[in-house]
């Protein structure tokens, strides 16, 4: 069985709003799933309803093969979750905290000791181990969010911004961490930070207004980008006229354009963008050298994962 | 229930990390014992009993047991705490439960703590012992009745203060429906059938049979169903109210 999370037409309605409209999705074993999205997109209630702590108005979660709505403890005993902040009981210590959960989650004996000794060395929690948790800066309180998701050595993992508030070390230390633990998990991370996708996704979901309006590995959506694949010529300013002229003719070019506030002193730099996306550079380079353009610095560039995400997260 | 009674250990041992249980204790010791000697007459009385103490335990619990109660549920939805404790694979009847055990506990252990008085009695005079276990244990009842009351109301709102003074009202009602004010309400227009059933929902009626020391089947079924009844609702409260 490899998909271990199967999210069929989840809907969720407050009131008039609907804040998750039929959201359907599987997370295979081995894959780590960015779920992106601005603020208020329906990426933390939809994680909701997968872990079963709100019931889905329509549309059914299947965790491992177990229905969370049918059989919500079975589900909920094969999933790790970290809930939106990292709540946790502000006057226990992690060590106390952690051995709740193990109990709870029916760890005893030798398993639990090496259990809480596994996860104390992983996110390096053994300075914090025995002080309050209200007590611990931000990053050691997500840290041991993680720590109490991952505690059983669950198969699936959501994690709902769990790099949210961390300075970029530490937001580097559970990337990293994250992609340590993958290979035999799947795991859903929701994070309306970019770069996250790229560091550590094999595939990203972008929700909007509670609907998915793209779904594919980072690359893919780069590919939609409207400059994807956009040559960019920087030539002197007083060849502008003459270069729009040659490039602007060269087969496959959509359209061509300066750009704002590139290039150096007295320099310009156009953008040459090919109708359907396709890579035209070796016909700018073939047109700019039949026109004998000045041409001193003519690179392709990648589709951005934040221009596409703006598009369409904006457009609804 | 294996996962109810983890729950109650892990509130247990939060009240005795936090200067609640510590600032709660020390008022019920010292307003007990005020009550009982001033207001009770305890010494000018001359009869070897508790009855000047338990006495005013009704009007004791009603202030004391919602602000222990105010927080059992409104804490955990304020912090966000409940959606880590409601996803874990315990299901919410094992919370409820749990948690208004370790209070309900916690209050018991309160009420031990006035034993200091039992020794008193016992060295002054020669007591009815009986009589005196049935005053604990009608006024520990009480207590859990109050309390399973307070965690419904606490259920309700992430507020506190709204918490405290809900659960207030809501056990004063409860406490003097048998009293000749409420009956006046229901009197003239309800049968009377109705009428007896809201006299019967007294805590003051049925905690003034047990300490008087006729522990009758009856009051120990009121409040064991009371407490019941509240719990289930408490469930139903929290599932409704999590994402809200
Ligand atoms: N319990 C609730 N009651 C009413 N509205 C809610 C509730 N929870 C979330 N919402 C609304 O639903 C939308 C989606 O919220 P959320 O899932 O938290 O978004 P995200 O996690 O993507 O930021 C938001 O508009 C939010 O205000
Ligand atoms: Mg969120």
């Amino acid at each position: 069985m490899d998909v271990l999370l199967d999210v069929e037409g989840l809907t969720k309605q407050f009131g008039a709003l609907t804040a998750v409209d039929d959201v359907s999705f599987r997370v295979r074993r081995g894959e780590v799933v960015g779920f992106l999205g601005p603020n208020g997109a329906g990426k933390s209630t939809t994680m909701r309803m997968i872990t079963g702590y709100l019931p889905a108005d329509a549309g059914r979660a299947e965790l491992c093969g177990v229905d969370v709505q049918r059989e919500p403890e079975r589900a909920r005993a094969k999933l790790g979750y970290l809930p939106e902040g990292a709540p946790a009981y502000g006057e226990m210590t992690p060590l106390g905290l952690l051995t709740f959960v193990a109990q709870v989650r029916g760890l005893s004996g030798r398993e639990r000791e090496q259990r809480l000794r596994e996860v104390r060395e992983r996110l390096r929690l053994d300075s914090v181990w025995r002080r309050p948790i209200e007590a611990l800066s931000k990053g050691f309180k997500r840290r041991v969010g993680v720590a109490q998701a991952i505690l059983h050595d669950p198969e699936l993992l959501v994690l709902d911004e769990p790099t949210d508030g961390l300075d970029p070390n530490q937001k580097f230390e559970v990337r990293r961490f994250l992609k340590d633990i993958a290979a035999d998990k799947a795991i859903l991370v929701s994070t309306h930070i970019l770069e996250e996708v790229d560091a550590i996704c094999d595939r990203a979901i972008i929700v909007a207004n509670g609907r998915i309006v793209a779904d594919g590995t980072p690359s893919s959506l780069e590919a939609r980008a409207v400059d994807h694949n956009v040559v960019a010529v920087t030539l002197p300013a007083d060849a502008h006229e003459r270069a729009l002229a040659a490039l602007e003719d060269a087969e496959g070019v959509a359209e061509v354009r300066a750009a704002n506030d590139e290039g150096g002193e007295g320099e310009i730099v156009l953008l040459v963008r090919p109708a359907h996306g396709t890579d035209v550079l070796a016909r700018v380079h073939e047109a700019s050298r039949a026109a004998d353009l000045p041409v001193r610095e003519i690179t392709r560039r990648r589709g951005r994962l934040d221009d596409i995400f703006r598009t369409l997260t904006s457009a609804a | 229930m294996r996962t109810a009674l983890l729950v109650t250990r892990r509130e247990l041992e939060a009240y005795f990390t936090s200067p609640l249980a510590y600032v709660f204790i020390i008022i019920f010791l010292a307003l007990g014992g005020a009550l009982t000697f001033y207001l009770g007459g305890f010494f000018e009385r001359g009869r070897a009993d508790l009855a000047a103490f338990f006495v005013f335990h009704p009007w004791l619990y009603l202030f004391l047991i919602p602000a222990l109660g105010m927080r059992l549920w409104a804490e955990e939805r304020k912090s966000g705490t409940l959606e880590f404790l409601l996803t874990l694979p315990l299901g919410t009847t094992a919370a409820v439960v749990g948690k208004f055990l370790a209070a309900w506990l916690f209050a018991g252990i309160a009420l031990l703590l006035t034993f200091p008085l039992w020794i008193t009695v016992n060295w002054l005079g020669d007591p009815d012992n009986g009589a005196i276990a049935a005053g604990y244990l009608g006024s520990w009842l009480m207590a859990g009745g109050f309390l399973a009351l307070s965690g419904v109301v606490s259920a309700l709102t992430k507020n506190q203060v709204i918490a405290f003074v809900g659960a207030t009202a809501l056990c004063f009602l409860f406490m003097v429906s048998g009293l000749p004010l409420v009956q006046g309400v229901f009197q003239g227009w309800a049968p009377a059938a109705l009428v007896d059933v809201v006299a019967s929902f007294s805590f003051l009626t049925n905690f003034d049979a047990i300490q008087n020391g006729v522990v009758d089947g009856r009051h120990l079924v009121f409040f064991g169903s009371l407490i019941v009844a509240a719990l289930a609702i408490n469930v139903a409260v929290v599932e409704l109210n999590k994402g809200a």
